[in-house]
């Protein structure tokens, strides 16, 4: 009737988990109560959860990677704690706990903490970006997010009933397969990514089509801001990876539970071949998720520095690059296997050669800067302390990708570094600048400045003590997923990396603070403008948070910078506004139909897991009524009233002529 | 989609090289549509091309069990093929009753579509069953469970595509041709073709190719 599912399922012997899950499940229900006794559920309901706005959803995602950034960081202090005090001692958590902690929080921080918030950001700015309402799909664009969030809550699940992978992050087999990890571990892996994973292919083909196809009128392609191009760039990768993934998963679940043999030891299977096939999507992955951080800083160092982006062209050019060049170095995750000197030497120098777009941007960024009139507001605070981190990483990337220095240092605690170097150095930090440069666009006043500062001080501290010593732990030899180790020199270096975890840490709770004071003093940061910073592209044009239809006309843009030469000429021509006409705009209704798809995927995810066969059907009968029901529809939109729009829209105007009056007049 | 050459304009971009192309704004909901799902084939292609190239990786790994050439039957392939190429035709004719609005000639497009579809599934099955009865499953060797991936994957697809087809001649059936199920219509056909060319594939890399070995 259940399955492999009975009471043996939930540890009770490990009081960790069970605790750490007891205050989730309380803290959950506890704001649920909240939500219900005070009201609040037909709000979110048919404001947030059925909305397909795709601001909304933006914010939503960016949410959802936040609380699992809190779950992923305390997997990350535990492991440093658990190696600070590992040295000839058991430490203080079993191993197979501690295998399962650095698998789950690999998957965490990659695919529901980077991925979701880069998403959340390009969903939340590039449209408003591009000057149209909306992206090509909208209510597929809420059954994206709402299926993410169904692979997070799977892998949240896993804490207290059963268990989580023990294979690292990516599940190599035969460790990942039958008869290595005969429990539920890896089937939580795979299915929550594999859930998750559809949830994000369509995010990517949503976004793909909306830069492609839905720009305003005369936003040519050289014209689009840098984020819309990098943007571009990571969502054709997620196109053309992601469904890598799937395959691959889909042959490991079919190797796992129906005996099929792709990557088993025995009769014939091949893990290489499981190799080749995760890094071919894993390589252009991690370019997935830096991609819209590059873009990010392009737009934040222009801003804050009170220039159009240095170099143009040669940007889009190396966005494109590394877009393509990220699909062919994959091999230099496995030089160590055996596939000789020639594969190893070509596979080194095709890596090499993405440092050359890299370098290029780097160069722009600084000359971007260089004559500017630099603000250091703290999104230009998060960007510089990027340039500098992220040259390390990738120094040491380019030295990683000579095969026998890689002979030497892969599996180290060197690689460890290398890769926390850029991700957080990089995905990381300009999660945050976007973060803190869009924040008063999507909710109309800014954050803290003071606090924001002391976050950024803390994490950026924080993070060279935490892993420059890894480097150093790394060339002393120590191999990375270690329970303990009886080798003294590592110890000091493991003790300084817990220490500057606890200085990332504080800068995680300034940032918290910052949020909480913000909301507290949110009508004195209140941005009625709608252009707090002096912007230059077009989500600046509208107001803080724009209406649903994002613009009352569609934007006519005349060249790079569109608002910033909006702007301009407004100044020239006095404020020449005659009076607009407004028409009736037509947007997509609300629906349920994300949640509800999500709903019916939990409950097969959750079965199939379990071996509950019954359920599965369930499930996936409930699913595809639900798209039936949706194809059904009849009005998929409604409509605004010109005078409606132009009620709001006329705010929004005198706002506006007093902001560039009053630039006038200094 | 026609793009307007505007030269008049030509020194409002700086960069401008000859003849600037002004952007004419978005672009059609029927485009975006066919569009959409035009990239969403072609990830679908991606997630295809995976398991072909395990095929081609595995396809010598028999482990003692039997070959390609000792099991495939040329003439069930055969069949096979036919069927699925001439409902592709017969989608096509369903999609071009469709756009002239005639509900007789779309219904009879989309049935004979739908039972060359059936027919194909139905021998596709007979297949694997007698290959599973007669200890050839997908569990016997490497080459064995590409096998069944590979061709299984495109079958599930296959199946998928009578389950939609049903559903827009339901649609049809309710609604008339409306402008959204037009557009579902489009990216219906768009499937039901690239399954097709697909088929091409596993019917030459797997079929011709493994008999021949
Ligand atoms: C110039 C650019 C880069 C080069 C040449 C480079 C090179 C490499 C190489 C050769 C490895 C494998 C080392 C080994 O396993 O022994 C590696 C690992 C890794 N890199 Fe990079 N890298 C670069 C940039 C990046 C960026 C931008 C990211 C992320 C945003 C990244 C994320 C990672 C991750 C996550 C791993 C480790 C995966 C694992 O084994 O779990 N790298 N890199
Ligand atoms: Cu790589």
């Amino acid at each position: 009737m259940l399955g492999k599912l009975d009471w043996s399922a939930i540890p009770f012997d490990q009081p960790i988990p069970l605790v750490a899950g007891a205050v989730v499940l309380v803290a959950i229900l506890g704001v649920l109560i909240w939500v219900v006794v005070k009201g609040h559920l037909p709000y979110l309901w048919h404001e947030w959860i059925t909305s397909v706005d795709h601001k909304r959803i933006g914010v939503m995602y960016i949410l959802l990677a936040s609380v699992m950034l809190l779950r992923g960081g305390s997997d990350a202090i535990m492991m440093r704690i658990q190696q600070a005090i590992a040295y000839q001692s058991q430490g203080y958590l079993p191993p197979e706990h501690y295998n399962q902690i650095f698998s789950a929080h690999g998957t965490i921080m990659i695919f529901f903490v980077a991925m979701p918030f880069v998403i959340g950001l390009m969903n939340l700015v590039v449209p408003l970006q591009l000057g149209v309402r909306d992206v090509a799909f909208p209510t597929l664009n809420s059954v994206g997010f709402w299926l993410t969030a169904t692979g997070a809550l799977l892998v949240n699940l896993s804490l207290v009933i059963g268990e989580f992978a023990r294979t690292g992050w990516l599940a190599f087999p035969p460790l990942s397969g039958l008869s290595y990890s005969p429990g539920v571990g890896v089937d939580y892996y795979a299915w929550s990514l594999q859930i998750s994973g559809v949830g994000t292919l369509v995010a990517g083909i949503n976004l793909v089509t909306t830069v492609l196809k839905l720009r305003t009128k005369g936003m040519n392609y050289l014209r689009m801001p840098m984020f819309c191009w990098t943007t571009l760039a990571s969502n054709l990768l997620i196109v053309a990876a992601f469904p890598i993934l799937t395959a691959t998963l889909a042959m490991l679940l079919l190797d796992r539970y129906l005996g099929f043999h792709f990557f088993t030891n025995e009769a014939g299977g091949n893990v290489m071949m499981f190799m080749n096939l995760i890094w071919a999507w894993g390589h252009p992955e991690v370019y997935i998720l830096v991609l819209p951080a590059f873009g990010i800083f392009s737009e934040v160092v222009s801003t804050f520095s009170g220039k159009a982006l240095f170099g143009y062209r040669s940007m889009v050019l190396a966005t494109m690059a590394i877009c393509v060049i990220s699909f062919m170095v994959w091999l230099h995750h496995f030089f160590t296997m055996g596939a000789g000197p020639d594969v190893n030497a070509i596979f080194g120098i095709a890596s090499m050669i993405i440092a050359i777009p890299t370098g290029v941007k780097i160069y722009n960024w600084l000359f971007t800067m260089y004559g500017g009139r630099i603000r250091f507001a703290t999104p230009m605070l998060w960007s510089v302390g990027f340039m500098v981190t992220f040259i390390i990483g990738g120094l040491t990337g380019v030295l990683v990708a000579v095969p026998p220095a890689d002979f030497m240092l892969h599996n180290s605690m060197f690689l460890v570094a290398h890769f926390h170097n850029v991700i957080i150095g990089g995905v990381l930090f300009g999660a945050f600048a976007g973060f803190e440069y869009w924040f008063p666009k999507a909710f109309g006043f800014r954050l803290d400045e003071r606090w924001g500062k002391l976050a950024f001080w803390f994490t950026f501290l924080g993070f060279y003590v935490t892993f420059m010593p890894l480097y150093i732990a790394g060339m002393l030899g120590m191999t990375r997923r270690l329970q303990h180790y009886d080798v003294a020199a590592w110890r000091p270096w493991m003790i300084v990396a817990a220490f500057g975890m606890a200085v990332l840490t504080i800068g995680v709770i300034c940032q918290i603070i910052q949020l909480v004071v913000s909301i507290r003093n949110r009508e004195a940061l209140r941005d009625r403008t709608g252009d707090p910073w002096d912007g230059r592209s077009l989500e600046w044009a509208t107001s803080s948070p724009p209406p649903v239809f994002n613009f009352a006309f569609h934007p006519d843009v005349r060249g790079e910078d569109a608002y910033w030469d909006m702007k301009a000429r407004a100044q020239q021509q006095s404020l020449g506004h005659e009076k607009p006409e407004y028409h009736d705009i037509e947007m997509p209704r609300n629906s349920p139909t994300g949640f509800i798809c999500a709903f019916f995927a939990t409950i097969m995810g959750f079965a199939l897991i379990w071996h509950i066969w019954w359920m599965v059907i369930l499930g996936g009968i409930g699913a595809f009524a639900t798209f039936v029901v949706f194809a059904w529809r009849d009005h998929d939109e409604y409509v605004i009233p010109a005078e409606e729009v132009a009620r709001i829209d006329r705010v929004n105007i005198e706002e506006r002529r007093s902001l560039v009056s009053m630039a006038g007049a200094i | 989609m026609s793009m307007t050459a505007t030269a008049g304009r030509a020194h409002a971009d700086p960069h401008h090289i000859g003849v600037v192309v002004e952007h004419p704004g978005p672009a059609s909901k029927r485009i975006v549509t066919a569009y959409g799902f035009w990239v969403f084939l072609l990830s679908d292609i991606v997630m295809f091309s995976c398991f072909f190239a395990a095929y081609a990786v595995l396809h010598g790994q028999t482990a003692g069990g039997p070959s390609g050439a000792e099991i495939f039957e040329q003439r069930n392939v055969a069949i096979e093929t036919v069927c699925l190429l001439l409902s592709s035709f017969t989608c096509g004719m369903a999609s071009i009753a469709a756009d002239v609005r005639n509900r007789f000639w779309f219904y009879l497009g989309m049935a004979v579509t739908c039972v060359l579809g059936i027919i194909f599934l139905v021998i596709e099955f007979r297949e694997f069953a007698d290959l599973i009865a007669r200890g050839y499953g997908p569990t016997r060797s490497a080459f064995l469970s590409s096998f069944f991936s590979l061709v299984g994957c495109h079958g599930l697809h296959v199946s998928a595509g009578v389950l939609w087809l049903l559903t827009m001649m339901a649609q049809v059936f309710a609604k008339g041709f409306r402008a959204d199920v037009l557009r579902r219509m489009m990216c219906f056909a768009l499937f039901w073709h690239a399954l097709d060319i697909i088929w091409v594939g596993v019917f030459s890399v797997v079929y011709l190719l493994g008999s021949a070995v």
